[in-house]
């Protein structure tokens, strides 16, 4: 099995290697350019990324240096990575679209003398940076167009390097040369340097070796089943952990093929074309493609728009049984096979999934009904658990265990631990080596014995035996009486309603929980007018009493659904409101990126939350609100508060199963 | 007759000049007396308040009207009357005021006529589609695409253009006159309708287009900012009348333009 080759094979040069000897003639790299789709083998990527490596170090670039990689998905910028890391050089991937100024920090901190660019836009971001950036030296830029008339002293094409290198390999003993830097390369050196995106605070340099990232990537790869004959699309930012993983290690130590779409704005034509068998999607990708999916089919002929809804009915009651390998009666299968010919194939043709064998999403929570969505349909739709410092994987949901609300197990040889605080602590084969020139840092986020402190809470379902990750560590707070309350958890959960809006849970040091809601005045204002529903005003809506009633339905739900879980059973809502306005950013209640601000909320709220916890039925409140041409009002208003029956935290026993 | 002293570009020749040249329809004088140049390789404006005759003066130049008098000279050839397709040949291509693509067809369709008069197998051929034809055929997408990927319009490749916005219209209908590979490229208001950034980057193209293809380009601009920033030299209509030839400079200063522009007390 050719698995085996990569146990000895400790970094990716040596890989590249060992896969032009056994898949010489399989495509490595595709890309699509002036309309076409262009392919490299294996057999001949190793000799562009050979001759790029000499012309490179004809260039001056040696072991141990930093070259920054900067743009979009693209051959030349996967081989710079090859070629850098043949010369034992450190690459260093920046997002694309970085602006000039987090550009210039991870240029600087990282102390690049080189620079592997895409095209113009890049070159002109960095030149506008250049007197912070005293020790860049040279770029090397893939694409030409309008760098014609630029100052070419410190500016050099990649296919001149390429060409330079090519004609010194001509030599013999510059190839042994190569072979000899190539051998030398260790799998505890430094193989990438990826920066974190930094929203929580500075972005830090996380290294990752060689020998790490390949045994991770390997215990991937054997998990998911990925061979020489698997295909992905290259459309994630370069510089984020998961492309570098996910195409990047994963291509390498299985053999796929790497695909780069057109350009960004193609990806979803591209992956059409391409018809990947691994694909990775955050969940804001797959909701937007669902909400594509269903406006147009709002504009299609009444027969097909009936024969879908009815089929996604099927595909709900049965698809994920089948998916799952679960008994399922024989009608059941029958309609399933009929819905596949007639719904369900089309459209994962036309959304570029026919052929997706394995397909992950993570970063967020993702809603239930989307998940069940695209599993229904017959999409294999998985969610991992990983970050950067991990070298992306922490768990994985195996085939034929998914739950929307986990994450899965420990992925093979992945050591997990829940601390007394709740925070997830993980060991793990691809674990960063430290965050580069930041050993303070480093000893921060580890524990005296190895682990690394991931920064969020979560904790093993009982049932399942996966990983559910509830909020951020430090956001988790507790009850009075003791037990646990993760607000961004019991949040999502009503999230996940179209109904509703938005969220803010009350419970840190108090006795019981308590949200404060707002109405989806779309889907709330629509569900109105179908039940003969007279109102004016979101405000008048907000205080219906029927809206009420639905909306007790939905958060008696999740309080079931919070009562099934034994960690999560004291975290019940014993009592809820719907405000009467609607969260703002101009009001400040909301960050600009819409996120909820609780501490402003806290405060802006008293009167409101006060009454939560006293057991009144309604309480007085007037707001200040901001219009939109910067005139101030005040908005006040009789809110009506609803208590909440709980239910009993089940015997576990009894469920597990 | 010419503006003095305008930069003389190494292409620098007399690509296009038109002598005396009028045009009435009726009573109408659109256009009296008009004489100016287009120099190989340069940028060119026709500016001039509304009805002052642009687009009559790029309608004598490609040939679509028939001045009563005076002569153009295309490529040291002499004529005064032409029809649009003759200058089509002779490398003249245009963009119009008013979007004139094909609306049911997609983007890639619309560029690809623009190569129809530089595909030289018959009919036959082309509907057989086979042999020789396809080779044609081939050949001429390659232009194509690279026409796609220097407008950066790869992503509305398959879209009828119908559906695309107004922007993305004017673009392809600029990568369809780019298609024909034109000496002479007309553009009547090219930036007409569009917002800050959709005028950014279309001047960014018309400059690519000029500097990457060596095309001469001859444009009806209204904004005025855009014209200065573009054009090596600008002539200034007003009612027919030619009242100023220069650099962009030159036009500014002179009091005739201001007058034309600003209005002046009779």
């Amino acid at each position: 099995m050719p698995l085996n080759a990569s146990a000895t094979a400790d970094t990716f040069p040596k890989l590249l290697i060992r896969n032009a000897l056994l898949y010489g003639s399989r495509p490595s790299m595709r890309h699509k350019n002036l309309g076409v789709w262009q392919t490299w083998t294996w057999g001949q990527v190793i000799e562009i990324v050979r001759a790029y490596a000499v012309g490179l170090h004809r260039l001056g670039l040696t072991r141990g240096e930093t070259i920054a990689i900067v743009g979009a998905n693209r051959p030349k910028l996967y081989w710079s990575v090859m070629a850098a890391q043949m010369l034992g050089a450190v690459p260093v991937p920046v997002y694309a679209d970085a602006v000039a100024e987090e550009l210039s920090f991870v240029l600087a901190h990282a102390e690049v003398r080189y620079a592997a660019v895409e095209d113009q836009e890049q070159i002109d971001k960095i030149q506008s940076v250049m007197e912070r950036l005293p020790k860049l030296e040279q770029m090397v830029y893939d694409e030409t167009r309008g760098l014609r008339d630029y100052d070419h002293a410190r500016l050099r094409s990649m296919n001149d390097i390429i060409e330079d290198g090519r004609k010194a390999l001509a030599d013999p003993k510059v190839g042994a040369w190569l072979d000899a830097e190539i051998a030398a390369g260790k799998g505890s050196d430094p193989s990438i340097i990826l920066y974190t995106s930094g929203t929580t605070g500075t972005s830090k340099g996380v290294v990752l070796t060689g020998e790490r990232s390949i045994k991770a990537a390997t215990d991937t790869v054997v998990f998911d089943k990925l061979t020489e004959n698997d295909v992905a699309l290259a459309y994630l930012p370069l510089a984020w952990v998961g492309d570098h993983y996910l195409n990047y290690a994963q291509g390498l130590v299985s053999g796929f093929c790497m695909a780069c779409p057109e350009s960004a704005d193609t990806a979803m034509s591209d992956l059409r074309e391409i018809g990947p068998s691994f694909y990775f999607a955050p969940p804001r990708t797959l909701e937007l493609l669902l909400t594509r999916v269903m406006i147009r089919m709002e504009d299609a002929s009444p027969i097909k728009r009936k024969a879908f809804h009815y089929f996604i009915g099927v595909a709900r009651r049965y698809g994920e049984r089948i998916l799952n390998g679960q008994s399922v009666p024989l009608t059941g299968r029958l309609l399933y096979w009929l819905g596949n010919i007639l719904v369900y194939g089309p459209l994962k043709n036309v959304l570029g999934f026919s052929r997706v064998r394995v397909a992950y999403t993570a970063g967020e929570a993702v809603g239930p009904d989307l998940f069940a969505f695209y599993r229904s349909i017959g999409l294999n739709l998985k969610q991992l658990y990983g970050q950067t410092e991990a070298f992306l994987y922490v768990t994985a949901q195996p085939d034929g265990e998914i739950y929307s609300d986990t994450v899965g197990p420990a992925c093979p040889n992945v050591d997990i631990r829940i601390a007394d605080n709740g925070e997830v602590l993980f060991k793990s084969p691809g674990m960063f080596s430290g965050y580069f020139k930041d050993d303070a840092k480093t000893a921060e986020t580890m524990t005296p014995d190895g682990y690394v402190m991931t920064g969020d809470a979560g904790y093993f379902d009982e049932k399942t035996g996966h990983l559910k990750i509830i909020d951020r560590a430090k956001d988790v707070g507790r009850l009075n009486d003791g037990s646990l309350f993760p607000p961004k958890y019991i949040e999502n959960k009503l999230k996940f309603y179209p109904n509703i809006r938005e969220v803010v849970a009350l419970g840190d040091k108090r006795d019981f929980v308590c949200v404060m809601l707002n109405i989806d005045l779309t889907a709330v204002g629509s569900w109105a007018e179908r039940n003969n529903l007279v109102y004016g005003s979101y405000q008048e809506l907000a205080g219906h009493s029927q809206v009420y009633d639905m909306i007790e339905k939905h958060v008696a739900e999740a309080n079931r659904s919070l009562a099934e879980d034994k960690v999560m059973a004291g975290a019940q809502i014993k009592r809820f409101l719907i405000l009467h306005k609607e969260l703002d950013a101009d009001d400040g209640e909301l960050t600009r990126t819409q996120k909820v601000r609780r501490g402003f909320i806290a405060d802006r709220y008293a009167p409101l939350i006060k009454a939560l916890y006293d057991g009144s039925k309604e309480a007085d409140i007037s707001t200040e609100v901001m219009f939109e041409d910067g005139r101030k009002g005040v908005i006040s208003a009789r809110v009506k508060i609803r208590d909440m029956t709980t239910v009993p935290a089940p015997t576990v026993m009894g469920k597990a199963a | 007759m010419r503006a003095p002293g305008g930069p003389e570009v190494a292409a620098g020749d007399v690509l296009l000049s038109v002598e005396n040249v009028s045009l009435s329809f009726g009573g109408v004088k659109a256009v009296s007396d008009v004489s100016f140049d287009i120099r190989k390789g340069e940028i060119r404006a026709i500016i001039g308040p509304n009805g002052a005759g642009k687009t009559s003066m790029l309608n004598i130049i490609n040939g679509f009207y028939h001045p009563q008098q005076g002569r153009i000279t295309f490529q040291g050839k002499t004529r005064s009357k032409m029809r649009p397709h003759d200058a089509a040949h002779g490398g003249i291509a245009r963009t119009f005021q008013n979007v004139a693509l094909f609306r049911g067809m997609t983007a890639l369709d619309n560029i690809m006529a623009g190569r129809t008069l530089k595909m030289n197998k018959n009919l036959f051929w082309q509907l057989l589609r086979y042999g020789p034809a396809m080779a044609e055929e081939v050949e001429h997408r390659h232009r194509v695409e690279e026409i796609i990927d220097f407008l950066k319009i790869q992503e509305i490749r398959r879209t009828p253009v119908g559906r695309l916005p107004y922007g993305l219209q004017k673009r392809v209908e600029l990568g369809r006159a780019l298609a024909m590979e034109p000496e002479l490229l007309l553009l009547d208001e090219p930036m007409a309708g569009m917002n800050m950034e959709e005028k950014e980057d279309m001047s960014r193209f018309v400059l690519d287009v000029n500097d990457h293809y060596g095309t001469t380009i001859a444009l009806i601009e209204h904004d005025m900012g855009v014209v200065m920033d573009l054009s090596d030299r600008v002539v200034v209509l007003d009612h027919g009348i030619k009242i100023a030839d220069g650099t962009p400079d030159e036009v500014k200063k002179n009091k005739g333009v201001i007058d034309a522009y600003l209005g002046v007390a009779h």
